[in-house]
């Protein structure tokens, strides 16, 4: 059956060597990443919609369920565990302060749309960081408190 | 620390001291470990020789299953079995979802898996336990059904025709249930009434859309004779009862853990069949289960919520003074009625609070339930709500416009004085300590009516229909033992809170009030911090865990606050008591002279005090070392119920201002406010983000959300990419703001605020939407209020 295929592979995950490894062929880069542990990555639809599963491939925010696994042969991944450098933290500070989430499901792929929009490193009103995220799906908050640290964390980095 | 923002109730101490963390807007610590990708989800666990399933559900809304054969399937790779109603049923015994203190309720047996009629468009009908979901998935596609399809009925308006299809032949019609209220004399009211309005509003269904989907693990060890469940719900007791009901097992050995849960609004705090179905197949196979719900199957067995048809008439005198209000309601549950709390409380909600803010001397009001051939409908945030402050709301203004009078006066000479307080509802519903006249005037200070009258004006002018709207409504929260108790279900009207101090010096604090993103943790900690005299990082918290927290009914009806947050409250000053005779006894002194300041016992008058690490050092290591007789008890535990109400209620005022688009039908919401009243607020800013949170989900429903079914049963936006959820662009940012009456039921004064936004918001949209729409004579009836309906009502289409 065409699921026990798979393909031989290699890339980094946080900067962790993946040498040679075997993905089924069908499976999509997130239920992969779930299934070694990096379970931060969350999935709500599976197509491409809610914006939870969105992790870094090569510097690019990606759905990475949209992504089969194989397809990250040689690529530099990161996942919401390795958002630790001074940005991301600074970040993380101020989403902890606004409240910018509440059950915390929606808040991987949050944090990696915040990432891309801060390193365009341009001066955003509020209705352009509203439609920066309007790929990622929040039930909790309805959004303002997010746009709130999103509007901090620029005008500290700009 | 942030400064206090809201007036404190004296009760709960001064606020010039330190560890005052009630009423301080201090940000979840506790909750940053979703921030690193450290949430503990169901579909995050994985145990030893865990297996996968996939149910195989009807594609049908109504069929008959002839046969099933499973042998192919069993045969797929990785397939550990296949399971049928057959199987599940000699382990899981069924169940029916009425209750007995709201007059007949008819519902069914059901069962975990369909067994000779699908009754819905993904109903379980079958399940492959595999190796892992993508084989269980494979093996579905081997199941053979041989289906013989049913007319379905589909309409709830058409279901209790004489030619309707009845659903369960066994209960004669499709009648599910039905009330009537009557207060006073309607009829001679009506005739009295110098103006009379009459509206007919019509809601569709729509659905919880949690992020994280339904999930559960059941892991059944044989050797102990012990059922865990790790199940994202909100009621872990009550799942601990059902569960060892239906499976027949020692409730004290049945543990529910619900650790991180992602968003829940009321969709799981159901009994799911095909959860049910799961924990079932543990006890068979002996392994641990996984299923978590993919979207299709969120979208189509999650419950839904509303599908109501409402008809409304309102009769007021010249001087606007209400003399009368009927209603008459019906309400689509699918084929079954949800279990334990039944598919009946929404409209119950609906008769109980349409026209609650107000003085209305003759009210009837008539609710028809019915059974239809789509998912299950329950409760969900806001139950009843949205329907009865809509209808409510939507018939003042029109009472407004007919006689000619501004929206904010005839709500303020209508509304039951806020000195007059205890009251009733106009069903009959008690309700006390509430604010409508001081929410109001404060919603009307913030918006600045004048403002938003001449922009509407002056939008008119150029080709821009602006309106705006104003509301009052009433929030059931903190409810007592009428809710569900006394009809007979076991679910837990009390909970409690367990605190101690440990040898570390550390406070270890556990309550049966559970997490689902809204800072339970946070504000169980402040209370525990603010009361015992303690820093808050000394505290840490269990909860969800029904082996290790107190007993009691979860996180639903916006509880979590006025009930679980008294319990922590009576806990921590219990312990503080037993602490400071310990101190007494120790320091040779008397108990009044102590007092606990930043985790030191203190003497007021400023001599040498003791740190409570040294006092639980020498409690528990070198106990020998106290004075005889002294009550060493470092542990304190407190239970609390609401007693003599059914209800504490919450109120809240709303305003907005909207614009549509004559070309597009787009309507675009151009500020929002909400005055809430819901008494002591232990963190403001959770509050806040409760009722954003909550207007952004009434908004959904007002504008957006719907569940579309073909006639035929089908539902046909079952994906996130066509079922429309508020994204950031859309919404509007909310100005917030409070009026402070505490709930004389506790010390804490606490009473609920998660589901004023979702209940309020409907209405007061609706309202504008209908104020800017009046300017060219045209008018929305029915929710969600879509582009194509106001083109529709501006006879562009």
């Amino acid at each position: 059956m065409a699921g026990n295929n798979s393909v031989n592979i290699s890339f980094t995950v946080n900067g962790e060597n993946f040498n040679n490894v075997n993905v089924p062929s069908r499976q999509h880069l997130a239920d992969y990443l779930r299934s070694q542990g990096f379970t931060g990555t969350h999935l709500g639809c599976e197509q491409g919609a809610c914006g939870a599963c969105t992790i870094e491939m090569d510097g690019k925010a990606v759905r990475s369920c949209l992504v089969l696994a194989s397809q990250a042969n040689g690529a530099n991944l990161k996942t919401v565990e390795g958002f630790d450098d001074e940005m991301m933290e600074k970040v993380k500070q101020n989403f902890l302060k606004h409240n910018a989430f509440q059950c915390g499901f929606c808040s991987p792929g949050m944090l990696m749309t915040t990432k891309e929009i801060l390193l365009n490193k341009k001066k955003l009103t509020r209705d352009e960081i509203r439609s920066e995220i309007s790929g990622n799906y929040c039930r909790c908050t309805g959004y303002q408190s997010i746009v709130d640290a999103i509007e901090e964390c620029i005008n500290e980095i700009n | 620390m942030d400064d206090i923002k809201v007036n404190q109730n004296p009760k709960l101490g001064s606020l010039d001291r330190p560890n005052s963390y009630i009423g301080r807007s201090l940000p979840r610590e506790n909750a940053k470990k979703h921030l690193d990708g450290g949430g503990q989800f169901v579909d995050d666990l994985t145990l030893p020789r865990m297996v996968h399933v996939a149910f195989l559900r009807s594609p049908f809304a109504h069929a008959e299953i002839k046969s099933i054969n499973t042998n192919d399937a069993k045969k797929s790779d990785g397939v550990v079995d296949v399971f049928t109603a057959k199987e599940i049923d000699e382990v899981c015994k069924p169940w029916i979802g009425t209750l007995g203190h709201l007059g007949e309720m008819r519902s069914p047996e059901q069962t975990p898996l369909a067994k000779k009629i699908a009754r819905w468009q993904g109903e379980p009908v079958a399940v492959v336990i595999a190796d892992s979901r993508a084989q269980a998935e494979d093996a579905l596609e081997l199941i053979e059904v041989d289906w013989a399809e049913k007319e379905a009925q589909v309409d709830m308006e058409t279901a209790l025709d004489s030619n309707a299809v009845v659903i369960h032949p066994e209960l004669g019609n499709n009648l599910f249930w039905t009330r009537t209220v009557n207060q006073g004399d309607v009829e001679k009211a009506f005739k009295k009434a110098d103006a009379v309005v009459e509206a007919t509003l019509d809601f569709a269904r729509h659905t919880g859309v949690t992020l994280e989907s339904r999930g559960i693990v059941a892991d059944w060890n044989k050797a102990e004779n012990k059922m865990t469940i790790y199940h994202n719900g909100q009621a872990p007791h009550m799942m601990q009862h059902i569960i060892a009901k239906h499976l027949d097992l020692n409730e004290g050995l049945v543990r529910i853990v619900s650790r991180d849960v992602g968003g829940s609004f009321g969709i799981k705090v159901h009994v799911y069949p095909d959860e049910m179905a799961v924990t079932a197949i543990s006890k068979k196979i002996g392994r641990p289960v996984k299923f978590i719900a993919d979207r299709l199957e969120s979208f189509t067995t999650d419950i839904h919520a509303r599908c109501h048809k409402i008809s409304g008439k309102l009769g007021v005198d010249k001087n606007g003074k209400i003399l009368a209000m009927e209603i008459d309601d019906l309400s689509g549950i699918g084929p079954f009625s949800m279990y334990p709390r039944t598919s009946a409380i929404e409209t119950n909600q609906v008769l109980n609070l349409s026209g609650a803010p107000y003085v209305i001397p003759n009210y009837k009001a008539v609710g028809t339930v019915v059974f239809q051939n789509k998912t299950p409908m329950c409760q969900y945030r806001a139950v009843g709500h949205p329907i009865a402050v809509a209808i409510t709301e939507a018939l003042i203004d029109k009472a407004a416009y007919k006689i000619d009078m501004d929206i904010d006066k005839i709500r303020k000479i209508n509304f039951i004085p806020d000195n007059a307080y205890p009251n009733k509802c106009p069903s009959g519903v008690p309700l006390e300590d509430l604010s409508h006249e001081a929410s109001m005037d404060k919603l009307l200070e913030i918006m600045d009516i004048k403002e938003i009258e001449a922009q509407n004006e002056e939008d008119f002018k150029k080709g821009v229909l602006t309106g705006h709207g104003v509301i009052s409504m009433c929030e059931v929260t903190n409810p007592s033992p009428l809710f569900y108790g006394v009809g007979g279900a076991h679910i837990s009207s009390q909970d409690g809170a367990s605190i101690r101090l440990e040898g570390s010096g550390a406070i270890h604090l556990s309550s049966s009030i559970t997490e689902q993103g809204q800072g339970t943790e946070a504000i169980m900690k402040q209370i525990a911090a603010d009361q015992l005299g303690v820093k808050m990082e000394s505290v840490r918290v269990t909860l969800g865990d029904t082996d290790a927290t107190p007993y009691g009914g979860g996180t639903w009806a916006s509880r979590g606050a006025g009930i679980g947050g008294e319990a922590v409250l009576k806990a921590a000053r219990k312990l503080k008591d037993n602490i400071l005779n310990i101190a007494a006894a120790i320091m040779q002194t008397d108990k009044d002279t102590l007092d606990i300041e930043d985790n030191n016992v203190i003497r007021k008058n400023g001599g040498e005090g003791i740190t409570l690490q040294k006092l639980a050092e020498t409690v528990y290591y070198r106990g020998h070392e106290l004075p005889k007789g002294t009550n060493a008890e470092l542990l304190a535990t407190a239970s609390f119920l609401i007693e003599g109400i059914p209800f504490v209620f919450t109120n809240s005022a709303m305003g907005c201002q909207v614009s549509i688009d004559q070309d597009t039908g787009i309507i675009k919401i151009n500020k929002f406010w909400a005055v809430e009243d819901c008494g002591t607020q232990i963190n403001p800013k959770l509050v806040e983000e409760q009722i954003r949170g909550g207007v952004i989900q009434g908004i959904g429903g007002a504008l957006f959300e719907e569940c579309v079914y073909d006639n035929q049963g089908n539902m046909q936006n079952a994906t996130m990419a066509d079922y429309l959820v508020p994204m950031a662009y859309e919404m509007p940012d909310i100005i917030v703001d409070h009026v402070t009456t505490n709930s004389g039921r506790s010390i804490i004064g606490a009473k609920g605020a998660g589901e004023a936004g979702t209940g309020g918001a409907p209405a007061v949209i609706m309202n504008a939407v209908n104020n800017a729409l009046k300017q060219v004579n045209a008018e929305v009836v029915s929710q969600p209020i879509t582009p194509e309906k106001i083109l529709k009502a501006l006879g562009k289409i």
